[in-house]
């Protein structure tokens, strides 16, 4: 686009940027640091990670030895990285619909009001930006067995106390309902990004057509016109809940007896614990491949929001 | 339709959305508030079996000025605050040039090296973990800054969202200024960066926040309690004090997430710019 300006200037000399014959090394000056880095921070150790899940290191011994692919082969037979495998995609058909149904729900909302629109968005994105670790041992209190303000409701009401993370069959669960709480805010801006762009008339026209229920306006307007949005959303969604940590290494240690185990947890314990970093390489291999086909969705999912 | 959307008609459609918001920010509040009431009651009172919503016996600041003076809260603010620093200043020196010249030149390996950026962008700390940790650990580097800082120097989000930015940039500026005899780094941190700035504030409010509160990489590098950040001193507080003092331990969790509570009221809009930039990463 730059040639246009000066297409008097000879061909073989004519300078790519308007006019500046820029020396390459410039451009290499301006990109060295950050491709060493690069290469020093993530694609070497990706590379030293890949050949270490062939081999049956161990922290602080000096035998490297060859076993091929038989780490990957006993995670098949290894049923606590099965558990963690089951319970972390559990954990994602718990959070994505829940963080993603209550921020479409919080965006409509807010988006149809006359007041205070302002006031709602700030207090449902407090959690978003409070310290992950801080609030989980908030939660964890909440949710006691027996000194926690929700159990002392429940007793009031004459129901059983629950103790949630105590219980094997609940403990996923209220991990969950802690990610739904911290990430619906955040999925709610995107929606409400999203709403913003549906024009107006749309909902006219509907109304001419005698679409007087808000609830069939919604569904035959506003979600299909939210489909990039909603794709996206539910994208980045599971990218998060799929990387769960801190609540797990802060409330519940994948416990009661393995029961919130999940994929990185079990992953930084074999590595960073037991030190087996062999094994815990396959296994951050598995991680890292399943991580590539959600980016690989996602880089999908943006290229039709641009062309939508 | 217009009717409809007239602001001063009573309609039962907003008084609804009203009960269900007020509802639902009730619940989402619930944890500030117990995290709050709880920093200023008693032990005791919370092994009581009933639920107050104020409490019988105010203790004031008493476990903050308890925290602050018997605890090293402080230095985990001062450590989260050294960390989130030396990794945003490094990350904006070698993110900036790089975005500038994959923006702005034209370069043998340029599409390859973008290529890579967006490559690496997938790729989260978990995965090169094991290597970086390996390597620290020959270097003797492990337990320090430079350990808890060094995986995040590069931010190839920052190359992105920058190189973006760059690219809006004007060429008709930038050829003015080489006319006049500028060279192409004082043109770079001296005319574009300044026009570049909101992008460069979101970034910072990104980095900032994932790092104030990452638990993570800390957790695998850090073993003395002189250099833990604000999350890895709060896990490690609360075993050590086992939860028997439930005031003190909310008291320090109000103490530590403060910080970006507080940068997040005063400057709503950047925050919310900037966090939710991380939904293109």
């Amino acid at each position: 686009m730059a040639d246009i300006v000066l297409t008097e200037a000879p061909a073989a000399a004519r300078p790519r940027r308007l006019g500046a014959v820029l020396p390459v090394r410039v451009a290499y000056a301006m990109a060295a640091p950050a491709v060493a880095l690069m290469v020093l921070t993530v694609l070497a150790p990706l590379a030293v990670m890949l050949a270490m899940s062939f081999t049956g290191y161990r922290f602080g011994e000096d035998a490297v030895p060859f076993v091929g692919l038989d780490n990957y082969l006993q995670l098949l037979n290894d049923r606590t990285f099965r558990r963690a495998l089951f319970n972390t995609f559990a954990y994602v058909a718990m959070v994505v619909p829940g963080s993603v149904i209550l921020g479409l729900l919080l965006a409509v909302l807010i988006d149809g009001l006359n007041h205070g629109s302002r006031v709602y968005r700030l207090v449902f994105f407090l959690p978003v930006t409070a310290t992950v670790v801080a609030m989980a041992m908030v939660w964890k209190y909440l949710l006691h067995g027996t000194i926690g303000p929700f159990n002392l409701l429940l007793v009031a009401l004459g129901l059983p106390a629950i103790d949630v993370f105590g219980d094997r069959s609940l403990a996923l669960a209220g991990l969950a309902v802690i990610n739904i709480w911290s990430l619906a805010g955040f999925n709610m801006v995107l929606f409400s990004a999203g709403l913003t762009a549906v024009p107006q008339d749309l909902y006219d026209a509907a109304a001419i057509d005698g679409m007087d229920d808000k609830l069939d306006r919604f569904f035959s307007v506003t979600l299909p016109l939210l489909g990039p949005t909603m794709m996206f959303v539910l994208v980045t969604s599971t990218i998060t809940a799929f990387k769960v940590f801190d609540t797990v290494a802060v409330i519940t240690r994948g416990g009661p007896r393995g029961a919130s185990d999940v994929l990185l947890y079990t992953t930084y314990l074999e590595g960073f614990s037991y030190f087996r970093m062999g094994s815990a390489a396959a296994m951050t291999t598995v991680f890292l491949a399943i991580m590539l086909v959600f980016a690989w969705v996602q880089a999908r999912v943006l290229d039709r929001r641009v062309h939508y | 339709m217009s009717a409809l959307r007239s602001p001063y008609r009573f309609r039962p459609g907003q008084l609804l959305a009203h009960l269900v918001l007020l509802f639902l920010a009730f619940l989402f509040l619930f944890p500030f508030y117990v995290l709050l009431v709880t920093s200023v009651r008693t032990p005791q009172e919370l092994f009581t079996p009933d639920f107050h919503w104020l409490p019988v016996e105010f203790t004031g600041l008493r476990y903050y000025i308890q925290s602050v003076t018997h605890s090293p809260v402080l230095t985990f603010m001062k450590n989260g605050v050294v960390v989130c620093a030396g990794i945003l200043i490094v990350q904006l020196l070698t993110a900036i040039p790089c975005a500038y010249a994959l923006a702005k030149y034209e370069f043998r390996g340029r599409d390859l090296l973008f290529a890579t950026v967006l490559f690496c962008l997938t790729v989260p700390i978990q995965a090169p973990a094991l290597p970086l940790y390996l390597g620290l650990n020959a270097m003797g580097a492990l337990d320090s800054y430079f350990a808890m800082m060094a995986p995040f120097f590069l931010s190839v989000f920052a190359i992105f969202l920058f190189r973006q930015t760059f690219k809006s940039y004007p060429d008709e500026i930038i050829q003015a200024a080489r006319l006049d005899g500028m060279s192409e780094s004082a043109i770079l941190w001296t005319i574009v960066v300044p026009a570049s700035l909101p992008a460069i504030a979101a970034f910072a409010v990104f980095s900032v926040t994932a790092h104030w509160n990452d638990l993570y990489w800390p957790l695998i590098v850090v073993r003395s309690n002189e250099l833990m950040t604000p999350p890895l001193g709060l896990a490690y507080f609360t075993d050590v004090e086992s939860g028997e003092n439930y005031g003190a331990l909310m008291a320090t969790a109000a103490i530590l997430t403060a910080p970006l509570m507080l940068g997040f009221l005063m400057a709503q809009r950047h925050f919310i710019r900037g966090i939710t930039t991380m939904g293109l990463k």
